[in-house]
């Protein structure tokens, strides 16, 4: 873990790693004996029909549970469906777990090789949106958010993740194809990789514009590549996507590329696991494996009340069991001790200011969380700036009275949210009502 | 899966850096040690009890709210025990014992509980209950008076009182450098300057306190009683002597940069500390105290709220 330096003088700065350029290449592991994929579910929707528990699925085969609904996971593997159960996720989100029991005998799914002759955009989203790196595709055929710029984000997010570094320093050929590939199916011209600290050289043939960004923690967030590398910065509240930039990950970039250079939807996720001693390594397996086997590959022993984290230590969430499958987003498995772990208290804000000067986006964080703990959510988003947080997680690692402040705030944008909703269906309903009077 | 482990699941981040708010208050607590311990060799062993019985009934004072109110026991983390050494050293060597107790009650349960607790404090909880007792009681706070009874070795004269009742002309023998080792008269703590600042020096580059506060609070009393002076070199003393003599040094590192109370945006910060530093030379001259400082902590207190309302724009801030 990293602690505070022994001079406080200026504002710490917590730098990303940077890995080597040259790599070893990534270990396969190979789930055990099932996968499970997350459907995204909306609402109240039923069971489905189409899909029953004893159905066969080949390595690749689109699954929609749903007719009337776009979504749908790709089957990572060969097998029987074991079970379909609803599952929910943090703030609300629901899923239907899909639980693929493997064959022995891989059949590789051939209905994206028949019916994509040539790449198109319609196509991409109605097989490549699970692809590993879960590019939101969808974004890009929406009329409503014309999309003028793609970044493809060659530098991870969070920290100690190293997945889409070694994308682009192992998979370069397949990031270009991908580039090649979105270039033509949307029509964007700018399309700019970013990279992290390192040289410029051998990017030259790449077909879109190369970018470096600065190395200190969060400079690899999308708001802060919107505002340091587009020099554009994003109104308070809105999306990276609303303002037309279309954030997409190199690992999903190559992935689009492997996707039509070997006629066969990837299935498999690169992803980066920290051991309890810090030892990072570079993993390939398919999307939907336990973390439970990962750990087992590596004799990773977990013991009670340690923590396992989906993503980077400081934007991560972590799950609480190790039959938690490895998501297509999923760039990193962090596993901390319970030793090392830390721990919020509920201690008052004693007004140091460590938080005010750590923030990247100037936000007032010490007023703020006085107006979040009192559970005064429109206040503090009127007043003092709660949706101009880009959500590093900053002030919550350096607050010396441990408040839970990054989650005060994530717990505040989604009551809002939820209130947003809420109002919307209310209006809805009286008009409606209004309506069916007059007539 | 029969045996399952049970995970913590909590909230992101999942790194901190280690900072503590116990830290702050003993790590402050290290840095007036030299000054404590300069008191104890001018005026012997009644400091150490003076200073022992301060702490004691200050975590005694905020134990018992904690009792009463029904909360968690929070003299653990250093704060009272802060509160009760900062107190005396701000105190005469000779004060009563009983003086030392409603002291530290005024600074605890009025000064710091009452508003709340740690980090609810509109006031430094020690300046506040200063100020009181120097209204109530001001006989204790008349250095010459309460340490009649010693015999020391350098000129017994609190600067203050003598510059205020008998102008510059009665510190002539006074050196800077008499003064920057402690050979003065004052608050038990307070005069020995050289190790208040090298306590403060320690606590800036730490991170402990803010530069920004204790610098400009410092250059904020020199200028203006370099202008003093400048005007009326027999009746305003050199900006000197208002640095190195009273509570300026205490004041700037350990009472104005007190967190609750003080802001924390960079302009607000260097507002705040000069114009502590400007109030406190002007009650020093021209007003009806002897010492400033302590008045002039509670005026930007009170205006530190305000103060803190010039803040940067945050980043895509929809006017």
């Amino acid at each position: 873990m990293l602690k505070k330096s022994f001079f406080g003088l200026s504002r710490s700065q917590i730098e990303y790693e940077l890995l080597p350029a040259r790599l070893p290449e990534p270990d396969r592991v190979v789930p055990s004996n099932k996968v499970t994929l997350f459907h995204t579910k909306n609402g109240n929707q039923n069971a489905p029909a189409s899909l029953q528990v004893g159905d066969k699925v080949k390595t690749g085969q689109k699954i929609s549970l749903f007719a009337d609904d776009p979504a749908y996971v790709t089957s990572s593997v060969t097998g029987t469906i074991s079970s379909i159960s609803p599952y929910s996720g943090d703030f609300g989100k629901t899923y239907n777990a899909i639980a693929i029991k493997i064959d022995e005998n891989e059949v590789l799914d051939d209905q994206f090789k028949k019916q994509i002759q040539s790449p198109d955009l319609t196509g991409l989203i109605d097989y490549l949106s699970f692809l590993p790196g879960n590019p939101q595709l969808s974004a890009l055929s929406d009329p409503e958010t014309k999309i003028h710029t793609i970044v493809i984000m060659g530098a991870d997010s969070d920290l100690l993740i190293g997945t889409n570094q070694a994308i682009v320093k192992s998979r370069l050929d397949a990031v270009q194809k991908g580039i090649g590939i979105l270039r033509d199916v949307t029509g964007i011209e700018k399309i700019i990789l970013i990279t992290a600290g390192e040289s410029m050289q051998g990017y030259g043939h790449i077909g879109a514009q190369v970018k470096n960004i600065d190395t200190a923690y969060p400079a690899a967030l999308p708001h802060m590549i919107m505002k340091n590398v587009l020099g554009e910065v994003v109104p308070a509240g809105k999306t990276c996507t609303d303002m037309g930039v279309c954030f997409l990950t190199a690992e999903a970039t190559a992935a689009i590329g492997n996707a039509f250079s070997e006629e066969q939807i990837p299935v498999r996720k690169i992803l980066t696991l920290v051991t309890k001693d810090g030892k990072q390594r570079l993993i390939e397996t398919a999307i939907g494996t336990p973390i439970r086997d990962i750990l087992d590959t590596y004799g990773v022993s977990i013991n009670e009340e340690d923590r396992i984290i989906f993503g980077g230590p400081m934007a991560g969430s972590a799950v609480y069991s190790l039959d938690h499958p490895v998501l297509p987003d999923t760039d990193g498995i962090v596993v901390i001790d319970r030793s090392d772990a830390a721990y919020a208290s509920d201690y008052p804000c004693i007004n140091c200011g460590d938080c005010v000067r750590v923030c990247p986006t100037r936000i007032q964080v010490h007023m703020l969380v006085r107006f979040l703990e009192a559970g005064q959510y429109e206040e503090a988003a009127d007043n003092y700036d709660l949706h101009s947080c880009i959500e590093c997680g900053l002030c919550s690692f350096v607050c010396v009275s441990k408040i839970p402040i990054f989650q005060y705030i994530r717990l505040a944008k989604y009551e809002l949210e939820r209130a947003e909703a809420s109002e919307a269906m209310d209006t809805m309903e009286t008009t409606e009502g209004a309506e069916a009077t007059d007539a | 899966m029969l045996e399952q482990k049970k995970l913590i699941v909590s909230h992101a981040p999942f790194w901190h850096n280690g900072s503590r708010v116990t830290h702050r208050n003993y790590h402050t607590m290290l840095a007036t040690l030299p000054a404590v311990l300069a008191g104890i060799y001018y005026y012997g062993i009644p400091v150490f009890g003076v200073v022992c019985l301060s702490v004691a009934t200050a975590m005694l004072w905020e134990l018992a709210i904690n009792l009463v109110a029904k909360q968690p026991v929070t003299i653990g983390d250093g704060n009272a025990a802060l509160i009760g050494l900062l107190i005396a050293m701000l105190f005469p060597a000779t004060m009563p014992w009983w003086a030392v107790i409603t002291g530290t009650f005024i600074a605890v349960v009025i000064g710091k509980q009452i508003f709340g607790g740690i980090g609810s404090n509109a006031f430094n909880p020690v300046a506040l209950a200063v100020a009181i007792m120097m209204i109530s009681w001001k006989d204790f706070f008349n250095f010459d008076g309460m340490l009649l009874n010693y015999d020391f070795d350098f000129a017994a004269v609190y600067p203050l009182a003598a510059a205020k009742h008998f102008g510059s002309g009665s510190l002539e023998t006074l050196g800077l450098k008499d003064l920057l080792m402690g050979r003065q008269i004052g608050g038990l703590g307070a005069t020995f300057g050289l190790g208040l600042i090298i306590g403060g020096i320690y606590l800036m580059l730490r991170g402990f306190i803010r530069w920004e506060i204790s610098l400009t609070f410092l250059a904020g009393v020199y200028i203006t009683a370099l202008l003093f002076n400048l005007i009326d070199p027999e009746r305003f003393i050199s900006p000197g002597i208002h640095i190195l003599s009273g509570y300026t040094l205490i004041g700037a590192f350990f009472l104005a940069t007190e967190d609750s109370s003080s802001p924390v945006n960079t302009m607000p910060m260097l507002i705040y500390g000069i114009a502590g530093g400007i109030m406190t030379v002007l009650i020093r001259n021209i007003g009806a105290y002897i010492d400033g400082v302590i008045l002039a902590i509670l005026v930007i207190n009170l205006v530190n709220p305000l103060l803190d309302k010039i803040r940067p724009q945050a980043l895509g801030k929809v006017v």
